[in-house]
């Protein structure tokens, strides 16, 4: 039952792949049904779930033996648990609309198939990841969200900056993903095992230093997986891919791997404070990177993958915190899944009916054109920058919460970086918000002369925008209500409580006043007059936060200058040293050759001097010998 | 009357033969230098087997004259051939084959 949640979608794929012009027609009905019937059985998974209680609601499936090899015992083996469903359910209802969204949104790519195969890879490497009984198999697929990552953001590879961000988002994956690699190893040398089970339980009776560093490889991993600083510089990239793509890795799969393993592993962040300290930071500083990033971009798609960057910042740091934050880092990434892919959705909706343009100071007015849009969009909207009683209301507010709770000068830091991060969530979103929907039309005819006529999207678009936009209203208040998934998550991440400085409700409050502070700056500067359609020059912070804080000239500069000399020394050295020594011998041969050649100069007689002289010198040679 | 200056003799012979072996440029006289270089080594085998009182360097001696024969037919064949083809009999001109 848990297998066929993995196999439906892998089977689309392979049929997708294999089964060539045949499925030009259908195919992409046949992988949304794929995606449904996933969707389905983890429904049905989830009631079943639901009928038990405790202890009993994780199962376990053992489906066989991978590689047998004495102490090295590797199984395909799944488990479900509360943590897994929650996954499981996002990535298959998230999963699910966007597959109803692509059809409409790629009707017209002559490469649908293909694109469709890719989407249903996705979402089976990602369910297999978090389906995962060992940290081997949820290496699989791990490496194999990668892989559908780069054929997807890669899609259009026909464009040289798509196939560009394609390779970069794998190069930088690979990084982490060496990081994974050596957490896995180590906890083998250190466990002897790497089945979840075994390890976690034995974490408290290990040493700090070998936790402390599995704890920082399995965050490199995630950090290239959630696209963390450092690591973060292919997400921006990667919007090059199509837009539901784009939804698809923001919202449901992908991004949100880096999360998951960090809460899995919990047991052995817990006892690694070390560990902990430096999630918390990188989780801090993502925060605030990608919400400034967020701010400067005017491509609508790059503004939205800062926003991502930041939320996943929020929920690394929850993780960091421990059992008082692995709650709500998941319950935010549910709910941040809801309203991102939302507003994914709704900015490829827009896009389709401005002629794949995504300068948003092209924009502007689109409310009259796009109601439908207009309105999920801004639910979702409301719902990030966490508007009182919405999605993003009460899953931050925790978080915040959380972050106040570690006590102490750290508490307010943290505390007060999460609020300036809600203040610059509510300035970008405004901003993105303004310059899209509201003012004056902006739009221009495209160089060949095509003046782009807004119109709203077919019913296949916008219905998964509405239910989306439904959840991004409503999932929060009904997490919320009564703890219940706290409750609900609780015996899989346990629950701490620390002593916080100040009440909920100051938190409530607090994060509500930088909200409206954040929206009136940023109706202060993009509302209440006209925006300029070239953007003007800007400060230096505004210039940096374009070139995303010069992250891709630091990595020039840091890893790709001097890597390239590197090479061109070896290139240097191989010619000069490798080549010279095998060239000297060769030439040195030759030229000797050569000279020995001038001996066979064809005179009979000057041979017969070289016979006599060599016998008379062995003559000379036997007597002297026999003389001495 | 002492053997050794049958020895002395044959050395004289030997070097005389390969100084003309050595000098001369017409292939017959070449060849007749060889003949003179095989003919001072038989006179010393013989004389090292009066020496030794054995027969042993007479019985090498009737090889070397059979062999010195064939060698002879062989020889003069390739220099007839040689002169023939080249109008001359200069060990020097047929240097065909160097590079």
């Amino acid at each position: 039952m848990i297998g066929l949640l993995v196999g439906a979608p892998l089977l689309g794929a392979a049929v997708l792949l294999v089964g060539g012009r045949l499925l030009e027609r259908t195919g992409h009905w046949l992988a949304t049904a794929l995606a449904a019937v996933s969707l389905v059985l983890a429904v049905t998974l989830f009631l079943d779930m639901l009928g038990r209680e405790g202890e009993e609601r994780a199962l376990h499936q053992h489906l066989f033996s991978w590689i047998p090899v004495a102490d090295l015992q590797a199984d395909v083996a799944f488990r479900l648990d509360q943590l897994s469903m929650t996954f499981v359910l996002l990535i298959t209802s998230v999963g699910t609309l966007i597959h109803l969204y692509s059809i409409g949104y790629m009707a017209h790519d002559p490469r649908r198939r293909r694109f469709f195969a890719y989407l249903n890879l996705f979402l089976a490497a990602m369910l297999l990841l978090v389906l995962a009984d060992n940290y081997l198999l949820l290496y699989v697929g791990w490496e194999g969200v990668g892989l559908a990552s780069f054929l997807l953001i890669g899609f259009w590879q026909h464009k040289p900056s798509a196939a560009t961000a394609a390779k970069k988002a794998f190069v930088v994956n690979r990084v982490g993903d060496v990081g994974l690699s050596i957490a896995i190893l180590l906890m083998f040398t250190t466990f002897g095992t790497f089945a979840f089970e075994p390890v976690l339980a034995n974490a408290n009776e290990t040493g700090e230093g070998t936790l402390t560093a599995i704890g920082l490889m399995l965050l490199l991993a995630a950090c290239g997986k959630s696209a963390q600083v450092p690591l973060q510089s292919w997400l921006g990239d990667a919007m090059e891919g199509p837009t539901p793509v784009s939804a698809l890795i923001h919202a449901a799969t992908m991004v949100t791997a880096g999360v998951y393993l960090i809460t899995r592993s919990g047991a052995i962040f817990n006892a690694a404070p070390d560990a902990q300290t430096v999630v918390i930071v990188v989780g801090a500083v993502t925060l605030l990177f990608g919400a400034i990033v967020g701010c400067a971009k005017d491509d609508i798609k790059k503004a939205l993958a800062g926003s991502t960057m930041s939320q996943i910042g929020y929920m690394m740091l929850a993780a960091g915190l421990g059992p008082v934050g692995y709650v709500f880092a998941i319950m935010h990434l549910v709910t941040h899944g809801f309203f991102k892919a939302g507003l994914f959705l709704g900015a490829g909706s827009v896009m389709h009916g401005m002629n794949d343009e995504v300068d948003m100071r092209r924009y502007g007015g689109l409310r009259k054109y796009m109601p439908i849009t207009f309105v999920t969009f801004g639910l979702a909207y409301l719902a990030i920058i966490g508007f009182p009683y919405l999605s993003g209301y009460f899953s931050k507010d925790e978080i915040i919460y959380a972050g106040f709770s570690q006590g102490g000068a750290e508490g307010w830091i943290l505390g007060g970086v999460m609020l300036l991060g809600a203040a610059l969530t509510a300035y970008y979103m405004t901003r993105i918000m303004l310059l899209t929907f509201f003012g004056e039309k902006r739009w221009q005819p495209d160089a060949q002369g095509h003046e782009p006529h807004p119109h709203e999207s077919p019913l296949s678009m916008t219905i998964p925008m509405m239910v989306l936009a439904v959840g991004s209203v409503g999932a929060g208040f009904f997490f919320d209500s009564g703890e219940r998934f706290v409750h609900w998550l609780e015996p899989v991440t346990g629950l701490g409580h620390g002593d916080s400085p100040v009440s909920h409700g100051t938190v409530a409050l607090a994060a509500t006043g930088v909200m409206l502070l954040g929206v009136v700056g940023a109706w202060w500067q993009y509302g209440r007059r006209p925006v300029p359609v070239v953007a003007p020059a800007g400060r230096w912070i505004t210039r940096a936060a374009r070139r995303d804080l010069l992250q891709d000239d630091f990595n020039h500069a840091v890893l790709v200058r001097p890597g390239n000399y590197l090479t061109r020394g070896l290139v240097y050295l191989d010619h000069k040293l490798v080549d010279g020594v095998v060239n000297g011998t060769a030439a040195s041969v030759g030229g000797l050759s050569g000279r020995l050649r001038r001996v066979q100069n064809g005179f009979a007689r000057s041979y017969a001097v070289s016979m006599f002289g060599g016998a008379a010198v062995l003559v000379a040679a036997t007597l002297l010998m026999r003389a001495v | 009357m002492n053997p050794e200056n049958y020895l002395y003799l044959s050395a004289l012979l030997f070097t005389l033969g390969a100084c003309g072996v050595l000098l001369r440029r017409n292939a017959i006289v070449v060849f007749m230098c060889v003949e003179l270089m095989l003919n001072a080594a038989n006179l010393a085998l013989v004389t090292f087997s009066r020496m030794h009182g054995n027969l042993d360097g007479q019985i090498l001696a009737f090889f070397v004259m059979v062999v010195a024969a064939a060698e002879v037919v062989v020889g003069l064949a390739i220099i007839v051939t040689v002169y023939r083809s080249r109008h001359s009999a200069s060990v020097d001109d047929a240097s065909l084959m160097k590079l």
